[in-house]
């Protein structure tokens, strides 16, 4: 069973609007968002930095646990997980 | 005894969290001093979805019109309108005798710096957001449990994420998480057990699906560093 990984709204403009990606070969986060990258062009600056770590506005739940408070993108995953993409957003007083 | 809101933001989520929580406030028979704050004024572009303003509004304080629609609740509620904006030098004020304050701004470097100010003052924080179809809720109970700062590390630089003036709000959900901020702060001055403590709540409205991610404190938080009392990372 594939990795699945679910896009915010604002990121699916990078993933032709897809809302899940099924992942066969991610046996880590970055294995995971490297995939991503690859199919989806674009994705990768919004969620990694220069240096290849995930960006502070930006979390990633492997199922409902944090991987900032584990192994980070060196979090291994198993068939069946999910991972949840998390963007900070601000919004609701202008415009 | 009378307990005091803060919402910083009139406009698409200030709105209606200020409209629902004077109705909630005198269906609970609660005095509540609410204070508005913004330093805008209304904009044609507003009335969609900023529901306090009409067309004859345009150009006006938003905090004046929004304390002038609201006064019909007083005595019960009191409104007090402040024509700021939150930062290093309003602050502290906004903050004195503050027991819940509703964050509504479009500015990720406020939103940050409200969740520090409200963690370093112990003053609970209901963080409401929306950006396009999604909207995101997470209450701040100081020492009590995990923060913003605990969920992301800081705000991004100028121009890294859409802010809603570039990528849009919808406004049929600004009134669903305006209100839902309404009715958590009412929770938190004692209507009932907080639902968004410890836990972010994600509203997909373009589809109607709802979801909550369960937080944990980060006991290296900046904001807020390993609260006592609250669950503890191995």
């Amino acid at each position: 069973m594939p990795v699945t990984v679910k896009i915010p709204a604002p990121l699916r403009s990078l993933t032709q609007g897809q809302a899940e990606v099924a992942l066969e070969n991610a046996p880590t986060v970055k294995a995971a968002v490297e995939e991503l990258s690859r199919r989806y062009p674009g994705l990768r600056e919004r969620l990694l930095d220069d240096k290849g770590a995930l960006r502070r506005y930006v979390n990633i739940f492997r199922n409902d646990e944090d991987i900032r408070h584990g192994k980070m993108l060196d979090t291994s995953l198993s068939a069946e997980d999910k991972l949840t993409i998390v963007p900070a957003i601000a919004g609701g007083r202008g415009g | 005894m009378t307990r005091t809101a803060v919402i910083l933001g009139m406009g698409g989520l200030g709105c209606p969290a200020a409209l629902l929580l004077c109705e909630e406030a005198r269906a609970a028979r609660l005095p509540l001093r609410l204070v508005l704050v913004d330093d805008d004024r209304v904009e044609a572009s507003n009335l969609s979805r900023q529901i306090l303003y009409r067309a004859r509004d345009v150009g006006g304080l938003k905090v004046e019109v929004a304390a002038e629609r609201l006064a019909r609740f007083g005595p019960l509620v009191e409104i007090d309108a402040r024509p700021v904006r939150f930062g290093p030098s309003t602050s502290a004020h906004l903050l004195r005798g503050a027991d819940v304050m509703l964050d509504g701004t479009d500015s990720f470097e406020t939103r940050f710096a409200v969740n520090d100010a409200c963690c370093a003052a112990g003053v609970a924080l209901v963080h409401g957001a929306v950006l396009g179809w999604t909207g995101q809720i997470l209450t701040v109970l100081p020492r009590r449990g995990p923060c913003l700062r605990c969920l992301f590390e800081g705000p991004p630089p100028p121009g890294a994420l859409p802010a809603c003036s570039e990528a849009g709000v919808a406004s049929p959900l600004c009134g669903v998480i305006g209100s839902v901020m309404a009715a958590e702060a009412m929770r938190v001055l004692g209507a009932g057990p907080v639902r968004a403590a410890g836990r972010l709540l994600v509203w997909e409205g373009a589809t109607g699906r709802r979801r909550e991610i369960p937080l944990r404190p980060d006991p290296a938080c900046a904001a807020c560093g390993a609260p006592a009392g609250a669950e503890r990372h191995p």
